[in-house]
């Protein structure tokens, strides 16, 4: 993070200019949203999660990068608990992630995640995907949770499909479902795990359109991606895993241009040399 | 370097398509093939023709005695003088029309449910509150009925009884059993699992006479409790492992992220199990679980040993009377007919569930 406080005094001569284009600038970062201290978190003798720190604030878009098996979809399925950590501390808006089913359900309420797999659920219609969770979790009025499944389809293009089944509609398509399924309970933190991963080539612009959209209206999203384009476009800031801990953190600009450690310019290299 | 236009679709070739293709294809595609093909032909030449000539040619349907019946066909005055006791039993001759109500009421909601659109509260309803009606209709003592003993019903009335009770009963026990053999609470699972491998390690016919002989000892003296409600809890309990051992089947077939999914969203452990989880596992094991409830179908034939009189039994009730003698053939094959078509109807059913629910492909 060192070079991070120098990069913004560099920018804030520009600041004016930069406000037309750069979204940050429009939706400052407000408080903290997840804070992570310390976690620790083992697979029988395997230590997976390595002290783990990191604050990401209201607002904020962070994207975690690094080779496979480095722990990034662990640590983020912590903050929703799909997996359990042995040491430390996680909140999410203040609210300790733990054995407490009444946090959890908070904590649920507040985070949405979306899938490399979509797990879309086959057996229900694209508008039942979306209307589940808002009617029998929150109890919303089936008339308004319909309303707002179509307004999250239209956002994602995707409104004349409602009444389809999930295998009817490409890898493309159901991934943005799955991202307005995500949306459907207003949740105050989006969680990306690989969320293009398993798309054909053809596909993954459309995803990361939707998503580019949502960083730009200042949702704060936690993704794990090979996606280094949209890392540079929309990150605040790029996280590298190795091995079960955090390498490096650092904006995109001296993420890309100038890494630090010497493990992200080998793993930089190996990804954007061919 | 070159540029290709798309090209059109075309038909393939006449020998890929068509009866002719399918003959050759299915059955003459090598000497072995043909080889069962003649071996299929001759077994079809041999059994078919004699048993159309006995059951229909040189049959007997006129007539009201065994008189009736002379030469080698076969003799359906018998089926038809003994109907009533084929399809009711013993039930008091008066009083017939009260099950041929209850059959003619599950028809009609049947026809109401399948052809009126709609109506979904109604039809639930109708649905939950049949029971009630068909026990109220067939056992009496109540609103100036006469009281028809259990132990007086039978033929096809005591056999669907059994059949749809313990189908209907043993569907929901079973799926709490599968659930708990997939808790996390071992105490809960160490149950279900002890009480699956208990039940499925034991026959049927050893449950039903438990149910007759040893759980009376456990009632107070004089308490004299229903053989057939002894017989239906025996079959529900025994089938219930058996459904349950299915269903879990079909969690097997439901992928991790399906849960993950759910409990990303929110959902709680009941509302993920009866909202996301059940209804997949449910869908891809509707064939293993009609085979199941196939199978109970038959097995109720067993509750002869306890002395009740099911369809099956009836043969020998109605072959044994002086009058009749010898006609355990026909009785037979009548009652193996009627068997035939209920089982057939349900995998029919079945199977037009499996794609009415295949979300798939459509």
């Amino acid at each position: 993070m060192a070079n991070e406080t120098s990069t913004q005094v560099q920018e804030t001569p520009q600041a004016t200019h930069i406000s037309k284009e750069d979204p940050k600038a429009v939706h400052p970062l407000g408080e903290p949203m997840i804070q992570l201290e310390n976690v620790n978190k083992w697979y029988g003798d395997f230590h997976v999660l390595k002290n783990i720190n990191l604050e990401v604030r209201k607002g904020e878009i962070v994207v975690v990068a690094g080779p496979s098996g480095s722990g990034k979809s662990t640590m983020i399925r912590c903050i929703n608990r799909l997996e359990e950590y042995q040491e430390g501390s996680i909140k999410v808006k203040g609210i300790e992630v733990n054995n407490d089913v009444k946090n959890l359900k908070k904590v649920r309420a507040n985070v949405a995640m979306v899938f490399q797999h979509f797990n879309l659920f086959p057996h229900l219609t694209i508008l039942e995907n979306l209307t589940l969770a808002p009617v029998w979790v929150y109890k919303k009025p089936k008339k308004e949770a319909i309303e707002t499944a179509m307004h999250y389809l239209e956002k994602v293009n995707i409104a004349d499909q409602a009444n389809k089944y999930p295998n009817q509609l490409s890898g493309g398509q159901q991934q943005r479902v799955a991202i307005a399924r995500a949306l459907c309970k207003s949740p105050d933190i989006m969680l990306f795990d690989e969320p293009t991963s398993a798309l054909d080539p053809e596909m993954i612009g459309e995803v990361l359109d939707v998503m580019v959209k949502l960083a730009e209206e200042g949702k704060t999203m936690i993704t794990v991606t090979h996606e280094m384009g949209f890392a540079r476009k929309v990150a605040d800031r790029v996280i590298f895993m190795d091995a079960g801990q955090i390498v490096e953190e650092n904006d995109p600009e001296t993420f890309f241009h100038h890494p630090e450690s010497e493990r992200l310019q080998l793993f930089l290299k190996q990804i954007l040399n061919h | 370097m070159a540029v290709y236009p798309p090209q059109p679709a075309k038909e393939p070739p006449l020998t890929a398509r068509g009866p002719i293709a399918w003959i050759r294809h299915n059955l003459l595609s090598s000497p072995y093939n043909i080889a069962f093909t003649i071996l299929g032909l001759a077994i079809l030449y041999w059994t078919v023709p004699p048993f159309i000539k006995w059951a229909i040619i040189d049959a007997h349907f006129a007539g009201d005695s065994k008189s009736a019946c002379t030469g080698g066909g076969a003799c359906w005055v018998f089926i038809k003088e003994k109907l009533d006791m084929f399809l009711f039993g013993f039930y008091p001759h008066d009083q017939l029309w009260r099950p041929k109500s209850v059959f003619a009421a599950v028809l009609a909601l049947g026809a109401f449910a399948k052809f009126v659109p709609g109506l979904h509260r109604l039809k639930l309803t109708l649905i939950v509150l049949f029971p009630v009606f068909a026990y109220l209709m067939l056992h009496g003592g109540h609103f100036g009925l006469p009281l028809v003993e259990t132990s007086k019903w039978g033929g096809l009335l005591l056999t669907l009884v059994i059949a749809s009770v313990g189908i209907v009963l043993s569907f929901p026990i079973g799926i709490l059993l599968a659930l708990g053999r997939q808790s996390k609470l071992p105490i809960i699972k160490s149950l279900s699992v002890f009480y699956i491998e208990f039940v499925r390690g034991v026959p049927l016919i050893t449950v039903l006479f438990m149910a007759s002989v040893v759980l009376p000892l456990f009632f107070p003296e004089g308490v004299n409790f229903d053989k057939l409600a002894r017989a239906l809890i025996g079959i529900t309990f025994f089938e219930a492992a058996y459904v349950a051992e299915n269903i879990r089947s079909g969690f097997q077939a439901i992928p991790k992220g399906q849960y993950e999914a759910a409990d990303a969203l929110g959902l709680g452990y009941w509302q993920k199990m009866a909202l996301v989880i059940l209804p997949q596992a449910i869908k891809v094991t509707i064939p293993n679980l009609v085979g199941t409830f196939i199978s109970l179908f038959k097995d109720t034939s067993l509750v002869m040993i306890i002395g009740l009189f099911d369809l099956l039994a009836m043969v020998n009730v109605t072959a044994n009377d002086r009058d009749w003698l010898g006609m355990d053939t026909e009785g037979y094959v009548f009652v193996a007919f009627i068997f035939w078509i209920f089982t057939f109807s349900m995998s029919m059913y079945s199977k037009r569930l499996e794609k009415r629910l295949d979300t798939n492909n459509k």
